[in-house]
């Protein structure tokens, strides 16, 4: 129960703290808007364009959604020390890392909604399978911040932290087929695109809007829910291993 | 407070031994031992860099230790920092609070972090600003705090889950005289409802009046450790005088304990210092420093403290200590 108590208002300090901080609206909200702007602009197809595009522009809105709130809960309150007070209290640090995540998940599932509620005004939404999209936000959501927070943690300096980020996250958006399939990246870089996770959660995405994935989609969601688990643990190992050092 | 001691089995609340971490090449703390008894004030007395922070960040679960083992509140916490935080509180050295948020908010936050209620939380807070007079300032930004302000609320989020093993990192540093003796009285209350308290400063005189049990550390090395009355019993009933003179002449180191042979004499630049068992007489000194040629400006009377033991055990020079860091709170002010 106490802990519990912990979890919850470490969480809500966060969104209040943070939800409508520059960073997160200037990278979470009005940059992936920005790029779809760009996307549809170079097409220069019409509103028809707009589904093929959808997978992509939620995904992007999620990745940089998550990653741009995981920057300040974690890696801000690291520089100020105010870090070091949760690290200090008693609670499971399994429990400490899962409250700090959770606010940057969810501000990532909410960021998804907002070009899909674009989407919604301009295109007829009813083929969707919501059943698919659903989970796979979630999933993608979760997996994106565990792969921010892993990058976060293996670094050891704060600058080094937020540079390593964007160097993931930037080639993610051509590696991971939100906007060209994978197959038609040249051979010697799919490897990279099947090791990093967001490339699955497209898949389910781009087969729920208009049943083009490339593999079969319970796999797609096995190995996302397996990437949430190892990048989890993974970044508590770190964490026990560099932050408390 | 008397369960935790019971656990413990043995008399000690916090029990050390071999404690050693290194950063890299830094050797912070060298194999040291110790324990602190349930309900007393500990001071660890040491300059800057000796090792004081490291300590405590390696108790309270921020540094992991290198070997060595640690034991609080009966509880074995050498692979498991974890196991005791929940009977600890810490002020650390340097505030940590949340700038983004009021006075009030980050206190009822590091209540949350303690499992308390809302209720509990926001009564508890208030009685803390109060007493720590920071209540006008309660509905304040902590980053629009002054640097004292910062420091008292730091000391109150310590303190807010009422835990029985309170760790003190520099406690009075930087903050007004006024204030300093305020976090003092604070302190000795909180001892009084028994609540044991591990302390580090470099203030000699604010460990001689808080601690019940002092360490001196130096260079990561516990070089001496025992009750406060005991280490000042070889210096108490000494008397001590200070001569400041203007120049030396002759060969005073080799002259005066002969002509004078129950005194005792240390000579620096500028002063001579006479120690007797017997009170000193000044006339056969200033005459027998007169007829010499030395100048003597000033002859003043020195009572003997823990400043002197702690210069006699380390060979620190103990106004080197307090300038170190500027503080004008401690000296004589309470
Ligand atoms: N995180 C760290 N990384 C590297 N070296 C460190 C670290 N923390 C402390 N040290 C080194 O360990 C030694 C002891 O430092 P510590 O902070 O424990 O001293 P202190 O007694 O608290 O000093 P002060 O009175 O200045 O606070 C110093 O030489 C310091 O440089
Ligand atoms: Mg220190």
């Amino acid at each position: 129960m106490k802990g519990w108590i912990a979890f919850w208002n470490i969480l809500i300090k966060d969104m209040r703290l943070y939800y409508l901080k520059p960073p997160n609206v200037s990278w979470g909200i009005i940059f992936p808007l920005a790029w779809t702007g760009m996307f549809f602009i170079k097409s220069g197809s019409g509103l028809e364009s707009v589904l093929a595009l959808l997978p992509g522009v939620v995904t992007i809105s999620i990745l940089f959604g998550t990653t741009s709130m995981l920057t300040v809960t974690i890696t801000f309150e690291r520089r100020s020390r105010s870090f070091e007070r949760l690290l200090l209290s008693p609670i499971s640090l399994e429990l400490l890392m899962l409250a700090k995540t959770s606010g940057a998940i969810f501000f990532g599932i909410v960021n998804a909604f907002v070009p899909i509620i674009i989407a919604a005004f301009l295109v007829d939404l009813s083929g969707i399978a919501w059943s698919l999209v659903i989970p796979a936000i979630i999933l993608i959501g979760i997996v994106s911040t565990f792969l921010g927070l892993f990058i976060a943690v293996s670094a050891s300096e704060v600058f080094e932290a937020q540079t390593f980020s964007n160097f993931f996250r930037f080639p993610m958006i051509f590696l991971c087929g939100l906007f060209f399939p994978i197959m038609s990246l040249p051979i010697f870089i799919r490897p990279l695109s099947y090791i990093l996770p967001v490339t699955y959660g497209v898949d389910i995405l781009h087969g729920a809007v208009s049943g083009t994935q490339i593999m079969p989609l319970s796999l797609d969601f096995l190995i996302l829910a397996a990437f949430c688990i190892v990048l989890f643990v993974l970044s508590l190992h770190n964490i026990k291993r560099r932050w408390i050092s | 407070m008397a369960e935790v001691a019971e656990k413990t089995g043995k008399n000690t609340i916090i029990h050390v031994t071999g404690l050693t971490k290194s950063y890299g090449e830094v050797l912070a703390v060298d194999n040291i031992s110790f324990q602190v008894n349930p309900g007393e004030i500990f001071g660890f007395l040491g300059p800057n860099g000796a090792g004081k922070t490291t300590t405590i960040n390696v108790l309270t679960g921020l540094a992991r230790l290198d070997s060595g083992t640690i034991q609080i509140g009966g509880i074995d916490c050498t692979h498991n920092p974890k196991a005791a935080q929940h009977l600890i509180g810490i002020v650390p050295d340097e505030s940590n609070l949340y700038p983004e948020l009021t006075g009030f908010e980050n206190l009822c936050f590091c209540a949350a972090l303690y499992g308390m209620r809302k209720a509990e939380r926001q009564t508890r807070a208030r009685e803390l600003m109060d007493t720590f007079g920071l209540s006008n300032a309660a509905d304040r930004k902590f980053a629009d705090y002054s640097k004292g302000m910062k420091r008292k609320l730091t000391f109150a989020a310590g303190i807010i889950h009422q835990p029985p093993i309170l760790f003190l990192d520099e406690p009075t540093t930087g903050i007004d005289v006024a204030s300093a003796r305020q976090v003092r009285q604070i302190i000795s209350g909180l001892q009084s409802k028994g609540t044991t308290v591990f302390l580090t400063t470099h203030y000699i005189e604010e460990a001689e009046r808080l601690c019940e049990r002092i360490a001196f550390i130096v260079n990561g090395r516990i070089v001496r450790i025992a009750r406060t009355a005991d280490l000042l019993q070889p210096v108490r009933g000494k008397n001590i005088l200070i001569l400041s003179t203007l120049n030396v002449a002759g060969n005073l180191s080799e002259e005066m304990p002969l002509f004078f042979p129950q005194h005792q004499f240390q000579f620096t630049s500028g002063q001579i210092r006479v120690e007797s068992q017997e009170v000193v007489n000044v006339a056969p000194l200033m005459r027998f420093l007169d007829e010499r040629g030395v100048q003597v400006t000033e002859a003043r009377r020195h009572l003997p403290s823990l400043e002197d033991v702690f210069v006699q055990v380390t060979g620190i020079e103990a106004g080197l200590m307090k300038k170190e860091k500027e503080k004008p709170g401690v000296g004589g002010n309470q």
